[in-house]
């Protein structure tokens, strides 16, 4: 059931303090991309997409491959908030026989559309589905998230030129473009600039938006759907850590978790 | 040689033959099989699929690490596809997307790699998989399977569509030597006994199954008793068949046209290991890369011929004495 923006922004809210809880409690984890692409994954999971949280494997549901599996933690607390997976062991990530793995594994929870985390390769996994979801005739739409930092990935490219070659307007790239990774800045480790430009190249209908705006989502979403005849990549500009002041454009918490202290601020500043 | 009484073999087509045709009958019988190359259609077979169900054929150039995860995208979303080309590059260059796409989350993606082993000839080292074996066996829950001849690789082929999960399939380039009638029943993972002997047991796979019967042949002049067993899968190995053979004779030489490091003979040795030690030798290529030429001067010189299988036998049965 659509929801209103005000209840979006507050499920945004709540998914960001459950983020910063369950990698607290884990010790380790990826916050800083996990809380770039809250809203992206809010707007799909609770507005955009067709999708039945009671029937995962629903045939012509849409589908969602976060590729940059990193941030698994935003993907299970989406998930959880929609219903697929139980909210109360969230803060069992990482933990010995949690379905919450480091990384997100089919394994441990079958609702979810892929298995990541060897980055690069959910492009490839997304034009599959989107060709034998074509080859069928179903409605589905498939999309992909992309880290600016995963897009060094040369397999990444050998997807994007097949995905226009085959003319596969039933997938979206999204890119999260919080331009920090592992070691630093994107700029610094390997420029991926001018982003937009490089999508067009191949191939692809390519918009830039504000990736924390929410009806500005929806809308790249909308225009995706009616854009036929090519894939769409939206490049969203976001806030590495964003809603988190000490995290914001902070490349520590790319992969390091907040200690006991830092989530009792975090979660004070998302009160 | 002359063959005089057990195996005449017959020249039959290559294994990378047999596939192409029976992807195009397993095209018939399910709608669900789709198939994907990467510009080597004309070579892997997969043309003729092409040709007759253009709309479930999918090109993806020269990039076989997006054709492995694509393929695997494809899968999960209720395909069965059959992604192919060169040993060489689908399972070297797709092998981190077979790890993580394919056989972490079990993905019921059929990888076929034609063109494997050394005797493709003329193209040479950088078109030849000698370690594919190895590298297909070491992807946890994987089926890996190196079928003989033409009845053999069609079978299997089915075999493989019809069970759920990741398989590899090697086929090769040359011409293979008939082996089995058209009607022969296979079963993944259970090794085919082909002639019985109570000396030694040559335990072979792919274009060296042939090689065995009439290394086995030309023992039996010499009064040496040769069993030759067909290991068509490679994983899971048939432990059985292989502790029965080191029980039963004695001596095991295995013979592959693959690295001897990682290939066929190192399990082997691990299940007689485990059950029931006895001594070994080991036919194929030892730790080095062939060259151009053709074929059966490749063979020949790389010690892969029926001779070769025969001295190996010769000299493991001085070692059981």
């Amino acid at each position: 059931m659509p929801k209103s923006l005000s209840e979006l922004q507050a499920l945004a809210k709540q998914v960001r303090r459950e983020i910063i809880e369950m990698i607290g409690a884990a010790g380790s984890g990826h916050p800083g991309g996990s809380l770039s692409a809250v809203e992206i994954l809010v707007e799909l999971y609770f507005d955009y997409m067709h999708i039945d949280p009671k029937n995962p494997a629903w045939p012509d549901r849409d589908r969602f491959v976060l590729s940059k599996g990193h941030a698994a933690p935003v993907l299970y607390a989406v998930m959880a908030e929609a219903g697929y997976t139980p909210k109360d062991k969230l803060n069992t990530l990482r933990k010995l026989g949690s379905i919450y793995q480091g990384h997100p594994d089919m394994r441990f929870i079958p609702s979810l559309e892929a298995s990541t985390g060897s980055l690069g390769e959910g492009l490839s996994l997304v034009l599959g589905m989107g060709l034998a979801g074509r080859l069928d005739g179903r409605p589905s739409r498939y999309y992909v998230m992309l880290g600016d930092g995963e897009i060094q990935e040369g397999q990444v490219w050998e997807a994007a030129m097949a995905a226009a070659f085959h003319k596969v307007d039933n997938i979206v790239a999204i890119v999260d473009y919080n331009g920090i990774q592992l070691d630093g800045f994107v700029k610094d480790i390997m420029d991926v600039a001018p982003l937009a430009d490089k999508w067009r190249a191949f191939g692809w209908h390519t918009l830039e938006i504000d990736g924390h705006d929410l009806p500005a989502v929806r809308h790249a979403l909308e225009e995706a759907e009616a854009t036929k005849g090519k894939p769409t990549c939206i490049v969203a500009h976001t806030i590495k850590g964003k809603g988190v002041s000490f995290m914001e454009n902070n490349p520590k918490f790319h992969g390091t978790a907040p200690t006991a202290n830092e989530v009792q601020l975090a979660l004070q500043e998302l009160a | 040689m002359t063959p005089k009484t057990k195996f005449e073999l017959k020249a039959g087509p290559a294994t990378r033959e047999a596939f192409g045709r029976a992807l195009v009958e397993l095209g018939r019988e399910n709608k669900d099989v789709v198939v994907c190359d990467a510009d080597l259609a004309k070579s892997t077979m997969t043309v003729y699929f092409q040709k007759e169900f253009p709309e479930r054929f999918f090109s993806f150039g020269i990039a076989e690490a997006n054709m492995v995860a694509a393929g695997a995208g494809m899968a999960l979303a209720g395909k069965i596809p059959f992604v192919s080309s060169f040993s060489a590059f689908a399972v070297n260059k797709g092998f981190e997307q077979l790890r993580c796409c394919v056989a972490y989350p079990k993905v019921n993606l059929k990888v076929v790699g034609t063109h494997s082993g050394i005797s493709i000839g003329e193209d040479g080292p950088s078109q030849m998989s000698i370690e594919e074996i190895s590298l297909a066996c070491s992807l946890a829950g994987f089926v890996v399977l190196s079928p003989a001849d033409e009845a053999s690789t069609k079978a299997l082929v089915k075999q493989a569509a019809a069970y759920h999960g990741p398989v590899f399939i090697r086929c090769g380039r040359v011409k293979a030597p008939l082996i089995y009638s058209s009607d022969r029943a296979f079963e993944i993972g259970k090794a085919i006994q082909l002639t019985d002997g109570r000396d030694v047991t040559i335990i072979a796979t792919g274009l060296l199954v042939a090689q065995s019967l009439l290394a086995a042949e030309a023992l039996e002049a010499e009064g040496i008793s040769a069993r030759v067993v067909d290991i068509h899968t490679v994983k899971p190995l048939d432990r059985a068949a292989i502790q029965k053979a080191a029980a039963e004779t004695g001596a095991i030489v295995v013979a592959e046209e693959h690295l001897v490091d990682g290939g066929l003979g190192v399990r082997v040795a691990q299940v007689v290991a485990e059950t029931h030690p006895c001594p070994m030798e080991f036919v194929g290529v030892h730790d080095t890369y062939a060259e151009s030429g053709q074929p059966d001067e490749l063979l020949d010189k790389y010690g892969l011929m029926a001779r070769d299988v025969a001295a190996a036998v010769r000299a493991l049965l001085a070692r059981k004495r």
